[in-house]
């Protein structure tokens, strides 16, 4: 059991220092930074002065080093827009996309779990039908669009919510909602097929041997089985949902991570972006881990192997 | 004697077979019933039918189902429920799947007893232990905090029919108890059914498909073919002078020490058992049966052959020994 | 037995609805210049936002109402068809290419070459695709080539995981076995074994993988970073319309209900190739 977790440690780090790389690759090979830092009106002068202050004249694998040398320390230099410490900015924006994150996965599973439940338990009834085109449909949902419709209905005509920004509390509401739809299709469909493998197990019929109540049998026995799998899905969905944060964020204005790298990337400025695609890789990288932790938590056989 | 459980012309269709077709079987108080037959005869859903706990999609009929006294055919899942596991309770042939993985032994036993009688967490631990080691399960206190997986079958099996006796049932519905595990653990197991079943006067309705099993502890057997009891008699009676021809069939597929010779090849009974669709008519067994004849496709008389002792077929009873002659 | 199959596929209403989506998007994509009523990129000041033809003040000149330039939008929508189409298609192809090469690789030769691959699937999972994506495009100035290829090479994760895991299946079972110890190379086993066996469950994937292809480019174009204007791609008609949408919330609905059928009726077709491939493994 220690032994795969540190094996799965290892991998974890290694994955992790593999997207560090990645990130500083993606901003070298994709184009010259000076350039893109001097912005379009530059002379080459200016570029070249840049180049220097910012050492991107330095052999890159010296840049590199430098630059990996700090990323684990936490420091992700200096922003060349907001003129502030990349951390800085990002430990301010990060509770509000947490906040959506974690609104948008709760919203997620308080629809899933019963919607799969239900459609387990009428396995092949209309019920059970129904249940599949909703999923099918919240996956078909571009979710830029169903945040614009959801602001014209609640927040203009209906005007139950506010229309954008996070000021108030009810302003996650419908970026929460927003989410949980990219969420909502696996999280039904795992809770469904693992509710009718539990159910069809013998310990269900012992269950009914022994006269338990239908209620005890299907959450107690049923779903505390099925629950196993879709806790750690949900782990990593909320790792997926934060990704996935930038456009929401963007569309809402939630002052969050997404929205900052939104900002950071129409600004050219990329030490920012750079260091929000780490942060939220390193954050997924945690979260799988932790799914991998709540499966041995969850389920007994893991455990005492 | 008193009949415990007692069902008259049970009738199951699942889909479109008709699993059992006309099954009557009695179960007396402090007696076990063995219920023998090949994979596929309707045993099992017989037993299951009895306890409510029939598959989706499977209809009933039957024209008495009596428990204890008391009519329960007409019983609804509510009724149901509340008689499982405290007055009837039943254990099944896999013990490795039978338990749910995410609970310990004792939650998953006391469980029975706080449904049921409500019983304080504390006294129904106290119950569980008592019964654990009453099963033969040494350190009963170590093993209420342990999961199924650390068990072994027999362990397993052990706790399935201690968790069964929670509620000190009138009726054990056993549903294969011994197939899924070693040879020397299957003994270990009848023998305590036996013990239980003294102690406690139990009724048992054992289901098997071995006759061994059968000849060590059935005080009743009937044998059961494409979902019809063909034959009915106390056991030795049944051993000493089996009428069916699918009985004596199944008897010679059987060594017995001392009867059989050792360059004597075993019987066999040549074919399966058949799928029955519901409307068929006359003895399902008799594409396999040498004694086959027209009558066969008729109705098939109810006959009793001696005190007990009732045989479903065309032929008279002692048509062996006037063929011997 | 093809006939069989057709035959149950069509019985299956997921599959006909599916189908008929996705076939007509093919055609619309494919027939559109001479389609379009109007030149998609023609603008009329004068006639701005008109009201789609069947709504309170509509032109009957214009089915769906002009857009703020005054274009036609019924025909800005047929020609956002084929950009949907068409990304969603090249890069499946990408996607699929990389996906499928690794996913076999691992899943044929296991140890370390499996062991990379993983690692490769891990990383790739962890990386932001849509973050990472806007990222190179405002790097590299976003094109239409720029968002294929960049979609190409973020999505291969769920054709190599399928790939993999069902090629592992295949190589052990045991007619592949014989096929080895009969003296088989490793390219007649690949080629007449694996990859006839796996197509399936990848056309699965690669309808999975076109939906969410479509939905990203019109994300992409929404935030602006994707297909590049005049082009009418249906994530840019919604993100130029989007300050209307208060006053005429058409100019955002009929492209979003546009892209949002499109991608339903891939979904639709990919569920009714599992459900086909669900009863044809189980024999």
């Amino acid at each position: 059991m220690l032994r795969f977790f540190l094996r799965r440690f290892a991998v974890a780090v290694a994955v992790a220092l593999t997207v560090l790389t990645l990130a500083f690759l993606l901003t070298r090979v994709s184009g010259d930074l000076a350039i893109s830092i001097a912005g379009p009106n530059a002379t080459a002068e200016d570029v070249e002065a840049i180049r220097i202050a910012y050492g991107l004249n330095r052999p890159l694998w010296v840049q590199y080093f430098d630059w990996l040398g700090r990323a684990v320390q936490g420091d992700f230099g200096e922003s060349y827009f907001f003129r502030d410490r990349v951390s800085n900015l990002i430990a301010t924006r990060m509770p509000v996309t947490l906040t959506l994150g974690f609104v948008g996965l709760a919203v997620a599973l308080v629809v899933s779990l019963p919607l799969g439940i239900l459609a387990a338990v009428r396995e092949g009834s209309w019920v059970d039908r129904l249940v599949g085109l909703v999923a099918m449909i919240g996956q078909a949902m571009p979710s830029f669009w169903l945040g614009l419709v959801l602001m014209i209905v609640f927040g203009l005509q209906l005007a139950w919510l506010p229309i954008s920004g996070n000021d108030e509390w009810q302003g996650y509401i419908m970026p929460g909602v927003v989410l949980a739809f990219s969420a909502i299709p696996s999280l039904t469909r795992l809770t469904r097929s693992g509710m009718i493998e539990a159910l069809a197990s013998d310990y269900i019929r012992t269950a009914r041997a022994k006269g338990l109540t239908r209620l005890s049998i299907l959450v107690k026995h049923g779903f505390r089985n099925a629950a196993i799998p879709v806790v750690s899905i949900a782990a990593v969905q909320l790792g997926f949902m934060l990704g996935g944060s930038v456009v929401i964020e963007t569309i809402f204005a939630l002052h969050g991570v997404g929205y900052l790298a939104w900002e950071s990337i129409s600004k050219n400025d990329f030490p920012v972006v750079q260091a929000v695609v780490l942060v939220l890789a390193i954050i997924y990288i945690g979260l799988t881990l932790l799914a991998d932790l709540l499966n041995a938590v969850l389920d007994p056989r893991l455990r005492t192997a | 004697m008193t009949a415990l459980l007692e069902v008259r012309d049970l009738r199951v269709t699942i889909g479109s077979t008709a699993a059992v077709r006309g099954t009557s079987i009695t179960v007396n108080k402090g007696e076990t019933h063995c219920l023998v037959g090949e994979s596929g005869c309707g045993k099992s859903i017989s037993a299951l039918s009895v306890m409510g706990l029939l598959p989706r999609g499977s209809k009933r009929e039957t024209t008495t189902l009596r428990f204890a006294g008391e009519e329960i055919g007409s019983f609804g899942e509510k009724q149901m429920e509340r008689l499982r596991g405290d007055r009837m309770a039943m254990i099944f042939q896999e013990p490795m799947t039978s338990l749910n993985p995410a609970y310990t032994v004792g939650s998953q036993m006391t469980e029975v007893l706080r449904r049921h009688r409500g019983t304080p967490r504390a006294q129904a631990v106290d119950r569980a232990a008592e019964l654990l080691a009453r099963v033969g399960i040494t350190a009963p206190g170590l093993r209420l905090g342990q999961y199924p997986h650390q068990l072994s079958g027999g362990l397993r099996q052990r706790v399935m029919i201690a968790m069964a006796l929670m509620c000190d049932p009138e009726l054990l519905i056993a549903d294969e108890p011994t197939t899924a595990l070693d040879v020397t653990v299957q003994a270990q197991i009848l023998r305590l059914l036996a013990t239980l079943q003294k102690e406690l006067g139990l009724g048992i309705l054992l289901i098997t498909h071995d006759l061994g099993v059968v000849a060590r502890i059935a005080d009743r057997v009937s044998v059961m073919y494409a979902g019809e009891v063909v034959e009915s008699a106390p056991t030795a009676a049944l051993f000493a002078a089996p009428e069916h021809p699918y009985t004596r069939g199944l008897l010679t597929c059987v060594p017995v020490p001392g009867k059989v010779r050792r360059d004597e090849p075993l019987g066999s009974i040549p074919g399966v058992v058949p799928r029955v669709s519901p409307g068929f008519t006359g003895c399902g067994f008799r594409d396999r049966c040498s004694q086959a004849h027209a009558a066969c496709s008729g109705t098939i008389p109810r006959q009793t052959v001696s005190d007990g002792h009732e045989l479903l077929c065309t032929l008279a009873p002692g048509w062996v020994a006037r063929e011997a002659a | 037995m093809p006939t069989t199959r057709g035959a149950k596929l069509l019985r299956n209403p997921g599959f006909v609805i599916g189908a008929t989506i996705v076939g007509l998007a093919a055609i619309i994509a494919i027939l559109a210049p001479w389609i379009v009523p109007y030149d998609p990129f023609v603008i009329d000041l004068d006639r701005r936002l008109v009201p789609p033809s069947f709504m309170e003040g509509g032109d009957p000149r214009n089915f769906l109402g002009t857009d703020q330039l005054g274009r036609d939008y019924f025909s800005r929508l047929i020609y956002g068809t084929r950009i949907s189409m068409v990304i969603g298609v090249l890069t499946v192809i990408t996607s699929g290419l990389i996906g499928i090469t690794m996913g076999v690789l691992g899943g044929f030769y296991g140890g370390k070459i499996d062991d990379a691959v993983v690692f490769a699937i891990t990383t790739r999972l962890s990386i932001p695709a849509v973050l990472v994506a806007l990222a190179v495009a405002a790097l590299r100035g976003s094109s239409f080539l720029l968002v294929v290829l960049v979609l190409g090479f973020l999505l291969w994760d769920r054709f190599a995981v399928v790939a993999r895991s069902t090629t592992m299946q295949i190589r052990n079972l045991d007619y592949v076995s014989a096929a080895w110890c009969a003296g088989a190379s490793q390219w007649w086993v690949l080629s007449r074994e694996v990859l006839p066996n796996i197509a399936t469950h990848l056309a699965v994937v690669a309808t999975l993988e076109m939906a969410l292809a479509i939905l990203l480019e019109a994300a992409l174009s929404f935030l602006g970073l994707g297909v590049p204007p005049p082009l009418p791609s249906w994530g840019l008609m919604i993100s130029e319309a989007k300050e209307y949408m208060f006053f005429s919330p058409w100019v955002i609905m009929i492209p979003g209900a546009a892209l949002f059928i499109l991608v339903l009726g891939v979904n639709f077709l990919g569920d009714a190739l599992r459900d086909m491939m669900g009863t044809d493994l189980s024999r």
